[in-house]
């Protein structure tokens, strides 16, 4: 098993390394390229613990869908850094409290395991052999069967979301010239076009 | 010392065997599918093709290969260097590195893993990093231009290649490529008493999925019709406008891979692999291999022959397309197939 410790120690340190570049790196772009090499990295952890479909969807989900957007966004805005950093003394104190926090509460989950191993209690679901079951099965069965209510209750919170982002954003506006595919595909020469031979010259078409 | 040569040296040198094999077979294939591309568009505009390197010009790749080579890569100097050379690097990498898990013939795939499936998907949606790294590091308008509409073309078509996925995942039970495959073996020819025949795969019963996929993998790869990155009426070249030399090569190749591995992926999901088109006497002879670099060659000839016959899509149509008309068809077929499949209980 040296080979999966070596690879461990591999993704481990480039996602801690990239990590840190996302917030020292001077160039936002450069910084989101870094991010999106630390999700790519966790993924490689995710295999080795052997959550391969985890693995896979955090690169399909956040790699190839929310990280684009991201990248998408930052590339058009034209940030200056030396003005965000001018204001780094100002906001110390509170990325510090905050800071401490997630060490207090990391400590908090990680020292009641460390200290009392029984307290957390055994996982409600036994997790199924590797061999017997796939991830895709297990995580299928007890999904849709044990949270089948929270599942939908998350994918209705989602839908809420996007028919809020959807309402906000649209304006409708009644001069804006639109295209409607099926009136053009409906047209025949018929009805698109009109032969007017009694013009009197001078005169234009309707008055 | 002996355990570790067992364990970890002979199938790490198998492996390492393994995929140099496919990596040849594949570059090689690659080249000539960039030749039969030209070759295809010529005829059908009645020209002649490539017909000077070598005979009937079937040496014309690796000329292009040699010229691009000893070309002087030019790095523009307002660029970011370290990603405009990254760029084209991952798109190549990209590319092939998703021929992993594809199985060529029975058993013959280097990965043969659970999700591999899902595994293709996941790197053919890193594959626009490739295109937007590039359009922006190369700090030119044009280009700029070129990465923003591939970023939202290759996002909004991703989601209709997931849906059609998922039908053909519905109707196999795995996301194993090999049980995809060994999946159409049997359907609606065996099921009449007939031999395994093309009509077992799923191009039939998911037809209009498989329209669906087809169109999707030519935005995906932005092929034309939709090769609006790269409109060289309107933006030169896209997000490759800066782009020269070797790294240009990288482009390419890693375009024409995609193609090749999208081509794959519709053989697989629809075309049976490498089943033999009627599972009798001369047929089943044929190794698997062939049928399978048949049917991706067939796959080719006709994406090659949309970029012969369509023109360009507009822009905002091509958005209507993928999110109005795709989205919703495919987003029901996924019920539909779900539905069909529950009530006649074939998928346990």
């Amino acid at each position: 098993m040296i080979l999966t410790a070596i690879f461990f120690y591999l993704f481990a340190t480039v996602t801690i390394g990239a990590a840190f570049m996302v917030i020292t790196a001077r160039n936002p772009v450069h910084a989101v390229l870094f991010l999106i090499l630390a999700f790519v990295n966790s993924a490689g952890l995710f295999m080795l613990a052997g959550a391969e479909f985890l693995a896979f969807i955090l690169i399909v989900v956040y790699v190839g869908a929310v990280a684009v957007l991201f990248l998408f966004v930052v590339m058009m805005l034209d940030v200056d850094f030396a003005e965000l950093r001018s204001g780094f003394l100002d906001y110390l104190p509170v990325g510090g409290v905050v800071g401490l926090i997630v060490l207090a509460e990391l400590l908090l989950v990680l020292g009641s395991w460390v200290v009392a191993p029984g307290a957390i209690g055994d996982p409600v679901q036994p997790i199924p052999d590797m061999d017997q079951v796939s991830n895709v099965e297990a995580l299928g069965n007890i999904l849709y069967t044990r949270y089948v209510f929270f599942f939908q209750i998350a994918g209705m919170i989602l839908l809420v979301a996007m028919v809020g982002a959807i309402v906000l954003t649209l304006h409708h506006k009644d001069k804006a010239l639109r295209q409607n595919i099926g009136d053009q595909v409906a047209r025949t020469p018929a009805t698109a076009i009109e032969v007017v031979s009694d013009v009197e010259p001078g005169k234009g078409l309707k008055g | 010392m002996e355990q570790f040569v067992d364990i970890y040296l002979i199938p790490g040198l198998i492996m390492v065997g393994q995929s140099l094999l496919l990596l040849v077979g594949l570059l090689l294939f690659v080249a000539y599918i960039l030749y039969a591309d030209r070759k295809i568009w010529a005829a059908v505009q009645m020209r002649r093709g490539p017909n000077v390197v070598g005979p009937w010009g079937l040496f014309q790749s690796f000329a292009d290969l040699l010229k691009f080579v000893f070309k002087e890569p030019v790095v523009p100097s307002a660029s970011s260097k370290v990603v405009f050379l990254l760029a084209p690097l991952v798109s190549v990498t990209l590319a092939l590195a998703g021929w992993a898990v594809i199985p060529v013939a029975e058993n013959w795939v280097i990965a043969d893993i659970n999700v591999g499936i899902l595994y293709v998907f996941a790197i053919s949606s890193l594959g626009v990093y490739g295109v937007i790294m590039g359009g922006w590091a190369s700090n030119s308008k044009y280009a700029f231009l070129g990465a923003l509409r591939s970023a939202a073309q290759m996002v909004s078509y991703e989601v209709s290649i997931g849906f059609v996925i998922i039908t053909v995942l519905l109707a196999a039970g795995s996301l194993n490529l090999t049980d995809i495959v060994m999946s159409q073996s049997s359907g609606l020819g065996t099921n009449m008493g007939m031999a395994n025949s093309l009509l077992d795969w799923y191009w039939l019963p998911l037809f209009p999925m498989f329209i669906i996929f087809f169109i999707s993998a030519l935005a995906e790869t932005n092929r034309p019709p939709f090769d609006l990155p790269e409109a060289e009426s309107e933006l030169v070249a896209g997000f490759m406008v800066e782009y020269g030399s070797t790294p240009y090569m990288m482009y390419m190749l890693g375009e024409y891979a995609a193609i090749v591995l999208m081509s794959s992926l519709m053989t697989i999901l629809f075309l049976g692999g490498w089943l033999p088109p009627v599972d009798i006497a001369p047929f089943n002879w044929v190794p698997g291999i062939f049928w399978f670099i048949l049917k991706t060659f067939m796959v080719f000839f006709m994406i090659s022959l949309v970029k012969a016959f369509v023109p360009r899509y507009r822009y905002d149509q091509l958005m209507r397309l993928g999110w109005k008309v795709f989205l919703p068809i495919s987003l029901f077929m996924v019920f539909a197939t779900a539905l069909v499949l529950q009530l006649t209980r074939s998928a346990t």
